[in-house]
């Protein structure tokens, strides 16, 4: 898995990188030739309008999206193509907070916690309670361990799926809107921490959003996706200062002469 | 228009082709998972809600059924002198196809469409993406322990509907239309033997596979949404239905034919 000892140019191989990775949907072309490479403990944020891809490219990290052509590799092995059985191991070394949730809703919130845990090892009774509620107590939400997903805001459910996604204390956190749906002081919160998480832990984190409170916070590094390839991928300073029009629109929140004809052409 | 023809076979084939990779893998699953007490833990409460609760289901349809039977058959048998003998066609009837098949498309529908719902919801709501990522297969996970609950319960509940049934038709014979007790049972002891019951719940057992296969594999495929998730149900009743009743015709070749190979043509007149 991720021996180390095979890997002789270790300090420079990234952790994560695509190469020429293209993925289509019928005649809908994705990912276009996208290439990224990650080194261990950035924390990368992807930005982009809905609709774009953003939430597919992440899912080809994890294996649960197969590339049509191109490569993924995780610490320099090559990961796309490779069976389920071999990818299920590899992946107790990913977190990742879906967009929507994704809490399983037949357990309570504690129980969707305590789940990966209890498939990756053989810890007590006891053990899996305290770890619980410790992840718990980092997104603020102690106390709601025999609440059903169903019994949540829409807020608290994105919480305790975090707290999920950390849960086996992984290398890798792939962040999915893990702000949206939140009060501005809750954001906060978990802007703050991704980025505790990133600072005592080291870990590299990929993050998906469309929240710009977030990308100035924890961002080493940000990139835009927008058909099907990254038009821009450089530190917040220098988004913040690119004349990219296309760049400049997103952060400013301006839509484009395009996108209002598309209204009135609705109206 | 052979473009659309030709469009709707290769989709069917499609459709099979994942259908059969789907089972293996299902099949492939088993024999470690009943080696993992994990497992075994995942298998109570599919037995609970497929079993358990189709038990009533079950007992209405066995009930009807026997009553139903029976009172068609009794005028034209009494007309023919051969009342005393109700008992075999009821029963007969009951063990060999009208338990298995209907008990099958009782499970079809009561836990099939539950089945197909549950999964079709899990995967549009990332449910089973969230399985993988965090290392656990979901066909090892959700499939197999409901796949087995439906192989091991399918025949149980079968006889549960031979049970009320022959019950149901004992009691259009006796109390309702007077027909002496003594010679329905005795002629219906002579006529049924172990084979034709057992026949009839090696067919549930393959219907309750298929309906559980079938059953997930519709809800692991569905499409995005709560119309993709109620279209899933739909299609996985009618097509668990068209399949219990295909399978049913060729296992009752099948077992004919290993019949009269073993033991040579039985006239039952
Ligand atoms: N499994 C799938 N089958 C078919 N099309 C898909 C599938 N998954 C995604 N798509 C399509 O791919 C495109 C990109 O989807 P994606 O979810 O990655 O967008 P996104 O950038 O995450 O948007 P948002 O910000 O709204 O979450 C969309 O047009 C979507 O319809
Ligand atoms: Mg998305």
């Amino acid at each position: 898995m991720a021996d180390k000892q095979n890997n002789p140019s270790d300090g420079n191989t990234p952790i994560i990188q695509l190469i020429d990775v293209h993925k289509r949907f019928g005649t809908h072309v994705v990912l276009d030739g996208v290439n990224l490479s990650i080194p261990e403990g950035q924390t990368l944020v992807i930005i982009g309008a809905s609709g774009v891809g953003k939430s597919v490219l992440i899912k080809h990290i994890v294996g649960l999206l197969q590339p049509d052509s191109g490569q993924v590799y995780y610490r320099g092995q090559r990961v796309d193509g490779l069976s389920e059985k071999k990818f299920s191991k590899l992946r107790r070394n990913f977190g990742y907070l879906f967009q929507l949730s994704a809490l399983f809703d037949s357990m309570t919130a504690g129980q969707n916690v305590a789940f990966p845990v209890e498939q990756a090892s053989k810890k007590s009774r006891a053990e899996i309670d305290r770890l619980v509620a410790t992840k718990l107590r980092l997104v603020g939400l102690d106390g709601v361990q025999h609440k059903m997903p169903t019994e949540l805001s829409g807020g608290q459910k994105k919480r305790v799926a975090l707290a999920r996604a950390i849960a086996l204390d992984p290398e890798v956190i792939l962040y999915d809107e893990p702000t949206t749906g939140l009060d501005p002081v809750r954001a906060d919160v978990i802007n703050e921490l991704i980025l505790r998480l990133k600072n005592n832990l080291r870990v590299t984190s990929i993050v998906v959003t469309h929240d710009l409170s977030t990308v100035f916070k924890v961002a080493d590094r940000v990139a835009m996706l927008m058909g099907g390839n990254f038009i821009f991928d450089g530190t917040p300073t220098e988004l913040r200062e690119s004349t990219e029009p296309r760049v400049q629109r997103f952060i400013s929140g301006r839509a484009s002469e395009e996108d209002l004809l598309e209204l009135d052409g609705a109206a | 228009m052979l473009a659309t023809i030709g469009a709707t076979t290769i989709n069917t084939l499609d459709a099979l082709g994942a259908f059969s990779r789907f089972s293996w893998k299902t099949v492939a699953h088993m024999p470690a998972a009943s080696m993992r007490r994990k497992d075994w833990k995942l298998l109570m409460p599919q037995f609970y809600l497929i079993g358990v609760r189709s038990v009533p289901v079950m007992v209405i349809t066995g009930v009807f059924v026997g009553l139903v039977l029976a009172a068609q058959a009794v005028d034209q048998l009494r007309a023919a002198g051969l009342e005393s003998r109700m008992g075999v066609l009821v029963n007969l009837s009951l063990v060999k196809e009208l338990g298995p098949v209907l008990a099958g498309v009782m499970l079809a529908g009561r836990v099939g469409g539950a089945l197909t719902a549950e999964l079709g919801t899990m995967r549009v709501t990332e449910q089973l993406d969230a399985l993988r990522v965090m290392g656990t297969d979901p066909v090892r996970y959700l499939v197999v322990p409901r796949v087995v609950a439906c192989i091991v319960l399918a025949p149980l509940l079968t006889m549960y509907c031979n049970l009320m049934g022959s019950i149901g038709g004992w009691f259009v014979a006796v109390i309702v239309n007077h027909i002496p007790s003594e010679p329905y049972t005795y002629y219906t002891a002579e006529a049924i033997e172990k084979w034709d019951v057992y026949s009839g719940l090696a067919k549930s057992v393959v219907f309750g596979g298929l309906i559980g296969l079938i059953s997930c594999f519709k809800g692991f495929t569905c499409r995005a949404g709560a119309e993709g998730v109620g279209r899933a149900c739909t299609s996985a009743f009618v097509t668990s239905f068209i399949v219990i009743l295909i399978t049913d015709y060729f296992m009752l070749r099948l077992m004919q034919d290993m019949y009269n190979t073993i033991w040579g043509f039985k006239p039952l007149l």
